[in-house]
């Protein structure tokens, strides 16, 4: 056939559609490919909320609980820890919790439910290492004006008792507070918060 | 040369195959400079040490379980039980620091030679994919032993993308947290996957440069002298006179290596972390996460910006960098030998900082070892961002016409 046979726009049009449909294919593809790699649904449902009994944990004290596999701190605050906290507002980047690293219920000054209880989640927002708990007022290696709180030590950043980071430090926000809910007074839902009062 | 036979055999393939053509195209009949110095050792060496973690990899993953429960014991299994267990295995630990050695030394013999400079532009991106490539193996590799420091340094680099958008995290472990998962996926793309994609880009990276030619120290474009048959006359074949140089290389470096293997496999703590004989555990941080040498010079500029977006977009912007370094340098010569003092001052300075960020990448962030970084990590990004200013005002010195030997 010579080139003057040729139907150009259809040879064109053929070319596109077939380019197209080839394409669209190829996208669909991509699909369970890309989604073969989420969380399964095994991982998913040990993403369950947990159960944790508060009733024997001392004033000043922290527990740490696993929630998918992280730990959850409850921290029974005493009320000269929550004391400081009301005073060190300045020192802290997000001192009113503007930042959305936890439940609507959790903005406040002590970011819990009950003051007294701090639930977080024990993870540095920096990079993901697990802070140390220093509730001592003025340690020699934190300095003198330390009103107690969490300390990471890899990279430095500093949280006070209610989770919120400290100015200059590498961390850019406060602890996630994860979502949790009373189940009675001694008795903690992690991970739900549904139905709550 | 002796005139041979036609062999039966051969003529037969080549029939069938250009087996002769690229014998001749690649080897016997590729013309590279003769005036090659130590520096162009490490092309073939980092060729070596591809092939040493390919053969040892495939011998470990006979013995290796890629499971969250049994990574750690199936490591411990094949450095006491396995017959040599221990020797392959230390072979591959120390194959993977010395692969950085090699690739960042042939990578600084580039910048010293300007061997990225047109028209090898194409050579240098494939090899810098390479070295990206040869980043993300040496990365998901270290997760596979299961150690506190495989757990804690990928937990690291994943929140990395956490930064961006904390979906992406998990859709990268495959879970809320580093898990299983992980563990498989990281054992997929490490021993399937990204050896892949490095064979292919080491073929591409090789065939680019047969085709425009090797670069010399001089950086003379031997092309433009050829003789009546059309060979450079500053050409040798690179079979048999490279290849007997370079074997002279392997049988060097193969010294230092077994050195290594046999005597300091760990290097001080250097190639093996000290806390990576600890089992992996989620619920407690080392006291002091560090990753391997050949990340520290980026990690430390993660670290020098305040901003966690920042230092990761710094972080990228460091490797992208060395990307557009063909582009950046606006010199009218290749070599250092000709290059002005300004770009020897800042080639000078470039490697300090590189070398120094390195080393403050594998320290505790105290506030003036921060501001160190900082300033080490402005002098990395300085070199190249102030490049096509100071390499065109640079006086560089006559070329000459032929390569000279020093």
């Amino acid at each position: 056939m010579s080139k003057d046979d040729a139907d150009l726009s259809r040879r064109r049009f053929l070319t596109a559609a077939t380019t197209v449909v080839g394409g669209v294919g190829v996208a669909a593809a991509l699909v369970p490919f890309i989604s073969y790699m989420a969380p399964s649904d095994r991982a998913k449902a040990a993403g369950a909320p947990v159960e944790a009994d508060i009733s024997k944990i001392e004033p000043g004290e922290k527990i740490t609980v696993l929630w998918r596999g992280k730990p959850v701190w409850v921290v029974r605050r005493t009320p000269d820890m929550l004391e400081r906290l009301k005073k060190i507002g300045d020192r802290l980047r997000d001192p009113n919790s503007e930042v959305p690293q936890q439940p609507e219920y959790a903005k406040n000054v002590f970011r819990s439910r009950k003051p007294e209880y701090l639930v977080a989640v024990g993870i540095c927002t920096h990079l993901g290492c697990s802070p140390t708990y220093r509730p001592e007022v003025g340690p020699e290696d934190l300095g003198a004006d330390w009103p107690g709180g969490f300390f990471c030590p890899c990279h430095g950043s500093r949280f006070d008792l209610a989770g919120r980071v400290f100015k200059n430090v590498p961390a850019p926000t406060n602890l996630v507070i994860p979502p949790y809910k009373y189940l009675s007074e001694s008795l903690l839902l992690i991970g739900d918060d549904k139905g709550a009062a | 040369m002796m005139e041979k036979k036609p062999n039966a055999l051969l003529t037969w393939i080549d029939a069938r195959f250009p087996l002769s053509k690229m014998w001749k195209e690649h080897l016997s009949e590729y013309y590279a400079p003769k005036n090659f110095n130590f520096w162009y050792f490490f092309g073939s060496l980092a060729l070596l040490v591809l092939v040493i973690q390919i053969v040892t990899g495939i011998f470990l993953v006979m013995n290796y379980k890629p499971s969250a429960t049994e990574a750690f014991a199936s490591v411990e299994y094949i450095m006491r039980d396995v017959p040599w267990g221990n020797l392959i295995r230390y072979m591959h630990s120390t194959g993977a620091s010395a692969f950085f050695i090699v690739v960042y030394l042939h990578m600084f013999r580039g910048l010293m030679y300007g061997s990225y400079q047109k028209p090898r532009e194409l050579i240098w991106i494939f090899g810098m994919l390479i070295y990206v490539a040869l980043m993300a193996e040496a990365f998901m590799g270290y997760l596979l032993p299961w150690g506190q420091m495989s757990f804690w340094g990928a937990q690291v680099i994943i929140n990395l993308f956490g930064a961006i958008s904390e979906p992406l995290a998990e859709w990268i472990r495959g879970d809320f947290v580093i898990a299983d998962a992980t563990l498989n996926r990281f054992f997929s793309f490490h021993v399937i996957a990204v050896p892949l994609i490095l064979l292919g880009l080491v073929v591409a990276h090789i065939i680019a440069l047969h085709e425009v030619g090797s670069n010399n120290p001089d950086g003379i474009d031997i092309k433009a002298n050829k003789d009546e048959n059309g060979i450079p006359k500053d050409g040798i074949p690179f079979h048999p006179y490279y290849t007997v140089k370079d074997i002279v290389g392997v049988v060097v470096f193969l010294i230092f290596f077994f050195a290594v293997v046999f005597f300091k496999p760990e290097f001080w703590g250097w190639f093996l972390e000290k806390d990576n004989f600890i089992p992996a555990d989620p619920l407690k941080t080392p006291e002091h996460i560090v990753p391997l040498w050949y990340f520290t010079p980026f990690y430390a500029i993660l670290r020098a910006v305040p901003s966690q977006l920042g230092g990761v977009l710094m972080m990228g912007a460091a490797i992208i960098m060395l990307f557009l370094l063909p582009w950046l340098d606006r010199g009218k010569v290749r070599s250092i030998r000709y290059r002005g003092g300004i770009y020897k001052t800042m080639l000078t300075l470039f490697v300090i900082s590189f070398l120094a960020l390195g080393y403050l990448g594998t320290q505790p962030a105290t506030p003036i070892l921060t501001n160190f970084a900082r300033v080490f990590t402005i002098i990395y990004f300085v070199f190249f961002l102030a490049m096509p200013w100071y390499t065109r005002i640079d006086r560089t010195k006559p070329v000459p016409e032929r390569v000279t030997f020093k």
